[in-house]
């Protein structure tokens, strides 16, 4: 089979079966929890607002966040039960965000659900309100609103569709599962896309250390108009946008740019399948595969409702099996390490990895000794270790010159560093402070202008 | 011979360029303020950007032109400014000295840690983790953004929290813009007696974050003969132009968030 791929990366854990030995042949189960507490502010953009309060009585699918202008998408109850608190919980960044918590009856009694038929016949222009109604984002972990995403400023053209399969990240076997289990749901899911946007061509990018969910998936699209599969070689971070366009097209998107520059809007399979069940059954966001592994007693592949907290999902996997040093949501790549178990799973959160102590404990970084391993790592093409000079120093104007804001904070250039230099966080410094500054400055501009009228 | 050649064409080469050298000075002066170039040396010479201007020569050349304000380079201090005054022709009087403080006393074990954080030493980055490693949100850092920022070498890091000295401080500013939890704030070296949180959460909640933090509990602004106090926000302010250092107020403080110098 011939496989694609982009341009330099790594192999992280290559020996090891990218580290999803412990999952992989593990299927799916449903796991839910008798509380769970649903965060407000589970995409990029305006925070859900609440709409309920302490004492209701709420079914499963209720809309219990509103959605907050064009870039917010509503919350809506993963269980049924009585909501027992509205709250601000803090959040996996800065501040804190308001938190539905809900007890769980176990009736399991569903809202009204109003299905707009299948993929194939229902009405191209009902599909992106209703993905926007179903509160879905991006579910591969950066949780960018969908609808955002199918919504083109005008001029521009995409020509093809891309679903991430390729699931590049180590330990996680969320989507893998997902493609074995559910192929047909992200057919479906891919074709509505295409139907809504009129593109005639929709290809699924899977990696080849899943030759099972290739034959998979080849075998839910047979027969389904424009839809393709490309097997891609197993390398990191195949599964970025960026790099799944480069092996998939051919085509770069340019620096600064967003995937419809280069004609292609990426989709994960995750978010596909949810696009499925939103517009067949009818059914918003309220449950999603994650993998849980790592220093855990019996890891698993839990389909967990939104908002089970994570010391729920550890105890359903027989707790930890070591004292637990760190707790990340999503891979070890690109994860965040959450500051207690008592965080909830969030829309994004496609696995939980515990690592023990040894394993968690950061080294010390040593002077660089330009190997140049950095370079040859970086999938953009950047150069680290100059860009961490200008980090060292908070010397922001170098670091945007040698275009830090093009990094994608893969982790790539960290992993392969025999000093062990911290290059991949000290780029998100100033990746932040840059975007804080130029919002400021908009914000300064913006009251400047007001001023003079 | 050959060195007498080498010797005169040299020389003649040299009279002919200085000629012209000294003819293009004449024609091309440029007429520039001496005084620009002495009100540069009254400054406080860090290009801390802190007037507002570009850098020290900026600030100069506009003090001389008249657009700036004779006293607005903070780290020249009281004698900078009065230099800058006799030069100017003008009186001037420096407003009264700032120093930066840092409002928050939650060093390591005080303040109740919310998660290790052994990332990258940068306050910024820290508070945009899950809200930070200190459960308080009004909480120092302790990571150094503001020692990185500060030219003067004013800061130290000690426990978790930074430590301003008041000698070497200018009062330039950049501390106050680096911290992530605006909790340094420029206040008059003359104000000793300093309330060292910022906490506006409820009581109870600042409680459980921190041992030390204010829970605006009263207690000082009772004491206080001279009315120099207002809690407001649920965490005490004291007026520096009322307060006559008796440090009454921190003697009864409950939570000994007042502190004197």
């Amino acid at each position: 089979m011939l496989t694609k791929t982009f341009k330099r990366g790594i192999h992280p854990l290559h020996n090891m079966h990218e580290g999803k030995g412990q999952t992989r042949d593990l299927k799916t189960r449903e796991y839910v929890s008798d509380t769970v507490v649903i965060s407000m502010a589970m995409n990029i953009g305006a925070p859900a607002k609440p709409c309920v309060k302490k004492g209701d009585h709420v079914d499963i699918g209720q809309v219990i966040g509103e959605a907050q202008g064009f870039m917010s998408v509503p919350v809506h109850a993963s269980v049924s039960g009585e909501v027992v608190a509205v709250d601000s919980i803090p959040s996996l960044g800065a501040g804190n965000v308001q938190a539905v918590t809900i007890k769980n009856d176990f009736a399991d009694t569903w809202v009204e659900l109003k299905p707009l038929g299948s993929v194939e016949k229902v009405d191209p222009s009902l599909v992106v309100p209703a993905i926007q109604a179903a509160g879905i984002t991006g579910m591969g972990g950066a949780s960018f609103p969908t609808h955002v995403k199918l919504t083109f400023q005008a001029g521009a053209t995409c020509d093809t569709i891309i679903v991430n399969g390729a699931e590049c990240e180590t330990h996680l076997t969320a989507d893998y599962r997902l493609m074995l289990e559910n192929s047909t749901r992200i057919v479906d899911g891919l074709r509505a896309v295409m139907r809504a946007l009129n593109v005639k061509k929709g290809v699924i990018g899977i990696e080849d250390n899943k030759p099972e969910a290739i034959t998979a998936m080849i075998n839910a699209s047979k027969g389904r108009e424009g839809v393709s599969i490309r097997p891609l070689k197993t390398k990191y971070p195949q599964g970025g946008e960026k790099q799944l366009i480069e092996a998939i097209t051919g085509r770069q998107v340019p620096s600064g740019g967003l995937p419809i520059a280069a004609h292609v809007v990426v989709l994960n399979v995750g978010t596909c399948a949810a696009i499925a069940d939103a517009i067949i059954d009818g059914k918003p966001l309220i449950s999603r595969i994650c993998t849980v592994t790592g220093c855990v007693r019996k890891p698993a592949n839990l389909l967990l409702r939104i908002g089970t907290i994570t010391e729920d999902v550890i105890g359903e996997c027989g707790g930890y099996s070591e004292t637990p040093g760190k707790v990340v949501f999503g891979g070890m790549m690109t994860g965040i390490c959450i500051p207690n178990d008592q965080m909830p799973i969030f829309k994004s959160t496609n696995g939980i990895v515990v690592l023990n102590e040894q394993q968690s404990r950061s080294k010390d970084e040593s002077p660089c000794i330009h190997c140049g391993r950095c370079v040859a790592a970086c999938p953009i093409g950047l150069n680290p270790y100059q860009i961490k000079v200008a980090a060292d120093k908070s010397d922001f104007a170098a670091a945007e010159k040698l275009h830090v804001m093009d990094c994608i904070l893969c982790g790539s250039c960290a992993y392969q560093c025999p000093s062990r230099r911290w290059l991949t966080p000290s780029f998100k410094y100033c990746k932040d402070h840059i975007t804080a500054e130029a919002k400021a400055k908009a914000a300064a501009a913006a009251a400047a202008k007001g001023g003079n009228k | 011979m050959t060195i007498l050649y080498a010797g005169i064409l040299l020389g003649a080469l040299g009279l002919i360029f200085g000629g012209v050298l000294s003819f293009a000075s004449k024609k091309f002066h440029v007429e520039v303020d001496e005084r620009v170039a002495q009100v540069r040396e009254c400054l406080g010479g860090a290009n801390c950007g802190a007037c507002g201007y570009a850098g020290c020569d900026a600030f100069a050349e506009a003090v001389v032109k008249g657009e700036a304000p004779i006293n607005g380079c903070a780290p020249a201090g009281e004698k900078g400014v009065k230099a800058i005054g006799k030069i100017m022709g003008q009186e001037a009087t420096a407003g009264e000295r700032l120093v930066a403080r840092v409002l928050c006393q939650g060093e390591n074990g005080i303040a109740k840690e919310r998660y290790q954080y052994d990332g990258y030493q940068s306050c910024a980055t820290a508070a945009g983790l899950a809200g930070g490693p200190k459960d308080c949100r009004f909480a120092c850092l302790g990571l150094g953004d503001c020692m990185d920022k500060c030219a003067f070498g004013a800061i130290s890091m000690k426990d978790g929290i930074a430590n301003i000295d008041p000698d070497k401080c200018t009062a330039c500013g950049q501390c106050v813009k680096a911290c992530p939890r605006s909790a340094i704030k420029l206040l008059p070296v003359s104000a000793k007696v300093i309330v060292r949180c910022r906490n506006s959460d409820v009581a109870r909640v600042a409680r459980t974050v921190c041992m030390d933090a204010c829970i605006g509990c009263g207690r000082c602004k009772k004491e206080c003969q001279y009315d120099a106090i207002t809690v407001e926000n649920g965490f005490a302010r004291i007026d520096p132009d009322k307060c006559t250092r008796c440090g009454s107020c921190a003697a009864v403080c409950p939570c000994k968030c007042i502190t004197i110098e």
